[in-house]
C-alpha cells in the first residue's frame, strides 16, 4: 500500500485537542503514523482543512424500505442530474433516496467514510447487506431493530434478561447486526392491529408490557452483553406536538444503568433524530418548540447522546420504522404511502414529504434542529444528522454546518420565510448568536459519533495507529469569511483517503475503494431455553425455516469486520 | 422574429432523440452551428446535420425563434421537449414526447403525435390538427404533480391515460379519446367533444370534464347533481352534472365536500 | 445409500417455498425424489435430471441448424453484439440469483443497454401503480399469524401458486389464526369460477375489465355513498354486503395477479385495490400483496432499484439511467423497432410476448441463456445453456413480498457447464477488453 504524506493543511482533530494547528499528517499501510520518510505520494494541504473522514450514526442508506423509496419515486430522479457513467465512477442519480452508487460518492464528497444504517428489519438483513455490498467506498454497519420484536417482548415482560440476551446475541449473529435498534418501542407490533403507543406506559395489546419496560430492560441487555454501541433509541410519540413529555420519561430511563463496555463508550443510551421529538403545543396550531427543555436533559446527562435530524427544507422521502407515524404522516400530506409489517419483529412506512420554508411548521421544525445543537453544551454527545433521507438528504450537512457556523445564515433562511414572525415566535432560535467552530463541528460530525459507536480507538481521530480515513476541504479558516464557502468545501471534499487508499484526488474519484461492513458477534452462556425457542418460534410462525434465516457472511459482506466480545456470566 | 427550418433528410435506423430541438436551445445559433449539435440514436452520438438540412436564422433569444419541422418525424422523439418560450411549427407526424414538460411557447402540429406528448406541461399551448397518443398532458410515473397550466388542443383522437394527475390548465378534444380521463386529477379541465369510452374522473378529488359525446361505462362514484347549461368550446349546450368520484378522499371547502365535475352534454 | 437435504428452496414461483427436502444419490450427482413441494416444483427439480439436456453453447448456422461453440467463443459473440448494437435490449433475469443479475448490470452500463424483467409483461403496472399511491404491505407471516379477511383478485393460486394457500394465506395456523381456515374467511373476485373460487366463502363474479369500477364502488361504499344498483355485474347489496364482511375483519390482506394487472386499465386496477387497503385502513387492518410470478423477478426489480433507481424497463442508452415503461417497456422496444441486438436470461419472451415482439427477436442478433431450450431459444442467434439457480447453484432470491432468501445448490449441474453468473463474468471480461477498460 502508498504511503502518503498531507503537508501543511490546518489540522482539526477533537481525539487529540488539536484545533487548526498546521501540521502534516502521515499515511502507511492503511495506518496513520507518527511520521514518514519518503512518502510515496504527497498531498500539499496548505490553505486547507484536514480532518478525519467523517462518521454518520444514522443514516437510511440500504434495504428493503429504503429501495422502495427509491423504486417508487421514479419522480425523485427527475429532481437532480443523473450523473452519467464516467471511468470507474458508475451511473449515480436519485435525489432525496440516491442509488447505492451515489450515496457513496455524494458522502465521499462531503468526506465521510464510516456510515451506520440505521434500521435493518432482522428478515430483510440479507437485503441490507446485499445493498451494502454493493456501496462502493463507505465502511458500513447496520443495526437490527429489536424494540417490536415477539422475542423482545416477551422475554423482557417476564424479566428474564438472560434469555433475551442469549437471544439478542444470536439475532447480532444469524443478521450480521453491529447494535440494538429500538423503533416505536410497542407501538410498531401495535400498528400490526392498526394502533400505537403513544407513551411509555401505553401497554401492547396482547403482549401486555410497556414501552417503558422494552427501552429498561433493552439498554440492561445491551450492557450485559459489553455492546460497543449502547442501545440507539427512535422513542414512541414522534412527530407529534407536545411529544418531548414522552421523550423526557423516556431519557429518564437511563439514570441508574451504567456504561459496560471494552470500546470507551461512555454513554447508555443514544437517542437519535431528537428533533423530531421535541415539540411542544397540543396542535399544529399551537405547535412549539420544545427543544431548550430537552436539551437542557441531555446536557446535565452524561450517559446520554443524542443526533438530531436537522430539517433542512427540502423535497423528501420519509422513511422509518415506525409504520403508525408514516400513516399519520400520509393523512397529513395525502401523498403515497408505502407500509410493510415484518412478521415477528417490526414494520416499516414510506411518504414523500416537501418540507416547504413557507409552511410555518416546517419553519419551526427547521428553528428546532439548530436551536437545539446550538444549545448543546458538549458537541461531543451532540451529534449532525438529518436522519436521512426524513429530515431531509445527507448531502445536506455541509449546508447544515454553514447555518450551525454562521448567525447570518440562519437569519437569511428566516428572513425568506413567509411566517417568519410566526416561526422566530415559537422557538428561542433568533435568540442565539453563538457560531459554532470547525472544532464543535469535527466532534459532532466524527469524534462524537466514533465514541458513540464504540469505534473511537480507529475511527473519528487522527491519532496515529488509526485507521487513515482522512478528509482535505478547500477552506481557509484564517482568511474565509463568506458563510456559503462553508457549504461549498464541505461538499467538495478535495481529497478523501479511506483506509489510507486515495478514494478523492483533487475532487475527483480514483478509486471505489475497498469497503468494510462491520458486525458484532457475542459470545454468551448456552442457553437451550433460548435455543428451543428459537426453533419451535420458527416451525409455528415464521415463513421461512430457521436454517434459511442466517445471514451467509462470505456471500452477502465485503470485507467483514467481525467485532467479538464475550459475554459469557 | 427569425425562422430557422429543419427538414429531415435521412430517417434514423433506430429512434433519434433530438433534446436540443427547442428555440431555448438553438436561439442565437446559425445555420450551420445548428446541423454541428449532437441528437442521440442508443448509445451513439450523431449530428444534427447528418439527418436534417437546417436552413435560415434564429433569433437572438428563444423568445424571438420560431422552429419549424418539415417531413416526417415519427422517429424522432423530444421536439419541443421542455422549451420555455418560442415557437415550433411542425409539418408532419412526430413520435414522443412532443412539448413535453414545456413551460411557455406554442407548439403547432400539423399532423399527429405519439404518446407523452406535453407531460407535466405548466404552461404555453400546444395544438396539433391530427391525432394525440396515450398519457397526453399526464404526469410523469410516480409524480403527483401532472399537467398544471398552459393549454392543449388536438382535432383529432386522443389515447388512453390523458390528463392523468392534471392540476390545472386544459386539454380541449375535438375527436374521441380512450380510457382513462383525468384519473387521478386534482385541478384542470378537459372537453371532449367526440365520444368517450370509460373511466372518466377516476379517482379525481377536483377538475372538470365535459363530454359531449356519449360514454360507453360511468364511474360509479359519480353521483348526478343537477342540470346547466353552458358554452363550451364555442358551443351552447344543456349538461348534467356529475359530482365524484365519492370513492375518493375530497378536500372540504366552508366545510363542505368539493368534488370533480363530470358535465355530460343532453 | 441415499442422502436427504433439507431446507432447499424451489426455484419456481414468487411462494419461494424453502422447505423443499430432496433426496439424492450417494455420489450427490443425482436427484431421486423431491418432497414437500408442488407438482410443479417437483417437476423443476426433477426435470434438471433430464437426459436430452444441452450442455455446451451452440450458434445457429446459416441454414438454420445449430453448431456446439465453447463458453469463451459465446462470450466473445455475445460480448460483441451488445457491443456493436446500438440500443441492446437485455431482457429476463426472473429466473436467476441477484448475483448474476447484478453482473448483468455492470455489462448494461458499459453497452448502454435497457434492462428489463418478465414484470414488464406479469406485474409491471403494479410497479406503475405503487409509484402512483404506494402500496401498505405486509410480509406473508403476518397473513399467516394475522389475517382473517383474503381477498384472491384476479389470480387463481389452486393453480399458479400451489403451496400459498397452505403456508401462507388459508389453512396456515399462525399466533392470532389458530383455528387456520376457520379463523378466516375467503373472497375470490374474478370472470371465471376458478379452482380457487372453489374454495371462497364468498365468490363474486366481476364483469370481464371492469374490475377498476367494481375497486371503485368498494371505496365509495365504504365511505358510505350511495351507489348504482349494479356494478361490473354485482348488486350493490352484494357489495355493501362485502365492504361489511371487510370492516369486521381485525386484518385485511388483498392478493392480486394478472387478472387485475393485465386487463383494460392495467395498473389503475392495482391502483384503485392499493387505494381501497389504504381506505380499509380508517376501519380496519389492510395489506396487500401481488401475487408475482417468477421464483426471482422480485429480486431483479431489487437489484435495479439499489443500483440504478427504478425497478423494470430501466434504460441506460445515454450513458445515465431512464424510466418509462410504454417508452422504455421490451414489447413496446422491440415492436418499434427502437432496439437493435438482445440479450435474454433467464426467461422465455418465446412464449410469452406478442409475435410481433417475437419476430423482431428473431430477426435481430440474440444471445439466449437458459438451461433449457425454449421457443426463445429457437428465435436467437446463440444459445448459451448454464446450470440451474437453486438447483445446480445457489445465490440470492427475493420472495413476492420482498423478503431474500439464498437459495441452494442440491446437485452438480453437468460436467463443464457454466452457471449464468460465471458466463455472464465472462462476457463482462469481453466487454472491458473491447472498451478498453481496466477491470
Amino acid at each position: 500500500m502508498t504511503s502518503i504524506l498531507i503537508k501543511n493543511g490546518f489540522v482539526i482533530d477533537p481525539v487529540q485537542g488539536i484545533r487548526g494547528d498546521k501540521m502534516d499528517i502521515a499515511i502507511n499501510d492503511g495506518k496513520i503514523v507518527k511520521n514518514l520518510s519518503n512518502p510515496d505520494k504527497t498531498i500539499d494541504a496548505s490553505g486547507m482543512v484536514v480532518m478525519a473522514g467523517g462518521v454518520d450514526i444514522h443514516s437510511h442508506v440500504a434495504g428493503a424500505k429504503v429501495n422502495v423509496g427509491r423504486t417508487f419515486r421514479p419522480e425523485d430522479k427527475l429532481q437532480s442530474t443523473y450523473a452519467p457513467y464516467h471511468g470507474i465512477r458508475h451511473m449515480a442519480g436519485g435525489t432525496s433516496v440516491p442509488t447505492v452508487f451515489k450515496t457513496a460518492y455524494m458522502y465521499a464528497d462531503m468526506g465521510y467514510t464510516t456510515v451506520i444504517e440505521a434500521a435493518m428489519p432482522p428478515l430483510y438483513a440479507r437485503h441490507t447487506h446485499e445493498e451494502m455490498r454493493d456501496t462502493p467506498i463507505i465502511d458500513e454497519a447496520a443495526l437490527p431493530m429489536f424494540g417490536n420484536n415477539w422475542f423482545v417482548l416477551d422475554y423482557l415482560k417476564r424479566g428474564e434478561m438472560d434469555n433475551a440476551a442469549a437471544y439478542i446475541a444470536w439475532l447480532l449473529r444469524s443478521t450480521k447486526g453491529y447494535g440494538i435498534k429500538c423503533v416505536n418501542p410497542g407501538g410498531t407490533e401495535a400498528w400490526a392491529w392498526g394502533l400505537n403507543c403513544l407513551s411509555i406506559d401505553d401497554p401492547v395489546p396482547y403482549f401486555d408490557i410497556t414501552p417503558r419496560q422494552i427501552v429498561s430492560g433493552l439498554m440492561e441487555v445491551n450492557e450485559y452483553l459489553h455492546l460497543p454501541h449502547s442501545l440507539h433509541l427512535h422513542s414512541n410519540n414522534l412527530g407529534n406536538p407536545g411529544n418531548y413529555t414522552t421523550t423526557l420519561d423516556t431519557l429518564k430511563l437511563s439514570e441508574g444503568i451504567k456504561p459496560n463496555n471494552n470500546f470507551g463508550r461512555e454513554q447508555v443510551l443514544h437517542h437519535t433524530h431528537i428533533q423530531f421529538h421535541s415539540y411542544g403545543g397540543t396542535t399544529w396550531a399551537d405547535f412549539e418548540s420544545k427543544g431548550k427543555e430537552v436539551m437542557d436533559y441531555i446536557n446535565s446527562h452524561p450517559a446520554v447522546t443524542c443526533d438530531i435530524g436537522f430539517v433542512t427544507l427540502d423535497e423528501t422521502t420519509t422513511m422509518t420504522g415506525d409504520g403508525p407515524f408514516e400513516y399519520h404522516l400520509n393523512k397529513l400530506n395525502h401523498l403515497k404511502w408505502a407500509n410493510t409489517d415484518v412478521e415477528l419483529e417490526c414494520g416499516s412506512g414510506i411518504v414523500p414529504y416537501v418540507y416547504s420554508k413557507d409552511v410555518y411548521v416546517c419553519g419551526v421544525q427547521w428553528s428546532i434542529g439548530l436551536e437545539m445543537a446550538l444549545l448543546a453544551k458538549d458537541h461531543m454527545r451532540c451529534y449532525l444528522t438529518t436522519d436521512h433521507p426524513n429530515a431531509g438528504p445527507f448531502w445536506r450537512y455541509p449546508r447544515i454546518m454553514k447555518w450551525l457556523m454562521s448567525e447570518k445564515a440562519r437569519n437569511d433562511v428566516l428572513a425568506t420565510m413567509k411566517n417568519e414572525d410566526k416561526v422566530r415566535d415559537r422557538s428561542t432560535l433568533g435568540s442565539i448568536d453563538r457560531e459554532l467552530t470547525l472544532y464543535e463541528i469535527a466532534q459532532m460530525t466524527r469524534a462524537g459519533p466514533a465514541k458513540a459507536l464504540g469505534l473511537g480507538s480507529s475511527v473519528g481521530g487522527l491519532v496515529p495507529g488509526m485507521q487513515a480515513d482522512i478528509a482535505v476541504y478547500p477552506y481557509n479558516p484564517e482568511t474565509e469569511s463568506d458563510p456559503e464557502k462553508i457549504e461549498w468545501a464541505f461538499s467538495h471534499a478535495k481529497y478523501l483517503i479511506k483506509s489510507g487508499e486515495v478514494i478523492l484526488n483533487d475532487g475527483e474519484v480514483v478509486s471505489n475503494g475497498n469497503k468494510k461492513t462491520y458486525w458484532v458477534d457475542v459470545k454468551t452462556t448456552p442457553n437451550r431455553q433460548v435455543e428451543r425457542d428459537i426453533d419451535q418460534t420458527f416451525v409455528k410462525y415464521y415463513t421461512v425455516n430457521k436454517n434459511n434465516y442466517e445471514v451467509n457472511e462470505h456471500e452477502f459482506m465485503k470485507n467483514p469486520c467481525v467485532v467479538q466480545i464475550d459475554a459469557i456470566q | 422574429m427569425n425562422t430557422v427550418t429543419i427538414t429531415i433528410k435521412k430517417q434514423p435506423d433506430l429512434f433519434l432523440e433530438a433534446d436540443c430541438f427547442t428555440p431555448d436551445a438553438l436561439a442565437g445559433k446559425k445555420a450551420d452551428e445548428i446541423a454541428e449539435l449532437p441528437v442521440f440514436i442508443g448509445k451513439t452520438v450523431e449530428k444534427i446535420g447528418d439527418y436534417f438540412t437546417v436552413s435560415g436564422e434564429t433569433g437572438p433569444t428563444a423568445d424571438e425563434t420560431r422552429l419549424v419541422f418539415n417531413g416526417d418525424f415519427t422517429k424522432v422523439k423530444y421536439i419541443g421537449a421542455r422549451m420555455s418560450t418560442g415557437e415550433v411549427v411542425l409539418n408532419g407526424d412526430a413520435d414522443m414526447y412532443v412539448g413535453s414538460w414545456m413551460s411557455g411557447g406554442k407548439i403547432t402540429v400539423n399532423g399527429s403525435v405519439g404518446h407523452f406528448a406535453a407531460t407535466a406541461m405548466s404552461g404555453g399551448e400546444l395544438n396539433i390538427t391530427g391525432n394525440a397518443g396515450n398519457y397526453l398532458g399526464a404526469a410523469y410515473r410516480g409524480d403527483w404533480r401532472g399537467m398544471s397550466k398552459g393549454k392543449i388542443t388536438v382535432a383529432g383522437n386522443v389515447g388512453s391515460d390523458c390528463a392523468t394527475f392534471m392540476t390545472g390548465g386544459e386539454i380541449e378534444i375535438g375527436g374521441n379519446v380512450d380510457v382513462h380521463v383525468m384519473t387521478h386529477a386534482d385541478g384542470g379541465k378537459v372537453i371532449i367533444h367526440g365520444n368517450a369510452k370509460s373511466r372518466l374522473g377516476g379517482q379525481a378529488t377536483r377538475g372538470e370534464i365535459y363530454l359531449f359525446g356519449t360514454v360507453d361505462v360511468m364511474m360509479p362514484g359519480y353521483v348526478k347533481a343537477g342540470e346547466t347549461e353552458l358554452t363550451i368550446g364555442g358551443t351552447k349546450a344543456v349538461f348534467t352534472i356529475y359530482d365524484g368520484d365519492q370513492g375518493e378522499r375530497h378536500p372540504t371547502r366552508k366545510g363542505l365536500p368539493i368534488y370533480a365535475k363530470l358535465y355530460l352534454k343532453k | 445409500m441415499s442422502k436427504r437435504l433439507t431446507d432447499i428452496i424451489c426455484p419456481f414461483c414468487g411462494t419461494l417455498c424453502d422447505d423443499i427436502e430432496v433426496e439424492v444419490s450417494d455420489d450427490g450427482k443425482q436427484i431421486l425424489e423431491v418432497y414437500n413441494s408442488c407438482a410443479i416444483g417437483s417437476e423443476k427439480f426433477l426435470h434438471a435430471q433430464s437426459p436430452d439436456r444441452i450442455t455446451r453453447p451452440r450458434m445457429k448456422q446459416e441454414d438454420g441448424s445449430w453448431k456446439e461453440t465453447t463458453y469463451e467463443e459465446a462470450a466473445k459473440y455475445t460480448a460483441k453484439i451488445l457491443c456493436d448494437a446500438k440500443k441492446p435490449l437485455m431482457y429476463g433475469w426472473s429466473s436467476t440469483s441477484c448475483e448474476a443479475q447484478s453482473t448483468g448490470h455492470m455489462i448494461a452500463e458499459q453497452v448502454g443497454g435497457v434492462l428489463d424483467n418478465t414484470a414488464t409483461v406479469c406485474h409491471g403496472s403494479t410497479l406503475i401503480a405503487m409509484q402512483d399511491v404506494g402500496i401498505p404491505s405486509c410480509t406473508l407471516g403476518e397473513v399467516k399469524n394475522r389475517a382473517d379477511r383474503i381477498i384472491f383478485w384476479g389470480c387463481n393460486p389452486a393453480h399458479a401458486h400451489p403451496r400459498h394457500m397452505s403456508r401462507y394465506s388459508i389453512y396456515s395456523r399462525g399466533y392470532f389464526t389458530g383455528k387456520g381456515s376457520k379463523s378466516r374467511k375467503i373472497i375470490v373476485v374474478d370472470p371465471r369460477p376458478t379452482d380457487s373460487a372453489s374454495l371462497a366463502d364468498e365468490y363474486i363474479q366481476v364483469e370481464q375489465g371492469r374490475d377498476y369500477e367494481l375497486l371503485s364502488a368498494l371505496r365509495a361504499a365504504l365511505r358510505g355513498a350511495q351507489l348504482p344498483d349494479k356494478v361490473s355485474g354485482v348488486t350493490k347489496e352484494k357489495i355493501y354486503e362485502i365492504v361489511d364482511i371487510l370492516k369486521g375483519g381485525r386484518f385485511v390482506v388483498i392478493f392480486f395477479g394478472m387478472g387485475v394487472t393485465h386487463s383494460l386499465g392495467k395498473n389503475h386496477n392495482i391502483d384503485m385495490a392499493i387505494a381501497l387497503t389504504a381506505d380499509l385502513n380508517n376501519y380496519t387492518k389492510a395489506s396487500i400483496i401481488a401475487m408475482r410470478g417468477h421464483y426471482n423477478v422480485t429480486g431483479s426489480g431489487q437489484v435495479l432499484g439499489w443500483q440504478f433507481g427504478f425497478p423494470f424497463c430501466v434504460d441506460l442508452s445515454r450513458g445515465f439511467a431512464r424510466y418509462n415503461p410504454g417508452e422504455t417497456s421490451s414489447n413496446d422496444l422491440l415492436m418499434r423497432g427502437e432496439v437493435d441486438g438482445c440479450l435474454v436470461v433467464g426467461s422465455d419472451p418465446g412464449s410469452h410476448f406478442p409475435i410481433a415482439s417475437v419476430k423482431k427477436i428473431h430477426d435481430i442478433p440474440t444471445v439466449c441463456i437458459d438451461p433449457h431450450t425454449t421457443p426463445t431459444t429457437a428465435v436467437s442467434t446463440c444459445h448459451v445453456p448454464v446450470a440451474i439457480v437453486g438447483i445446480e447453484v445457489g445465490g440470492s432470491c427475493y420472495r413476492m413480498d420482498n423478503v431474500p432468501i439464498e437459495s441452494r445448490k442440491v446437485v452438480d449441474p453437468p460436467a463443464g457447464m457454466l452457471t449464468d453468473a460465471e458466463f455472464l463474468g465472462l462476457v463482462l471480461k469481453e466487454v472491458n477488453h473491447i472498451k478498453g477498460v481496466a477491470e
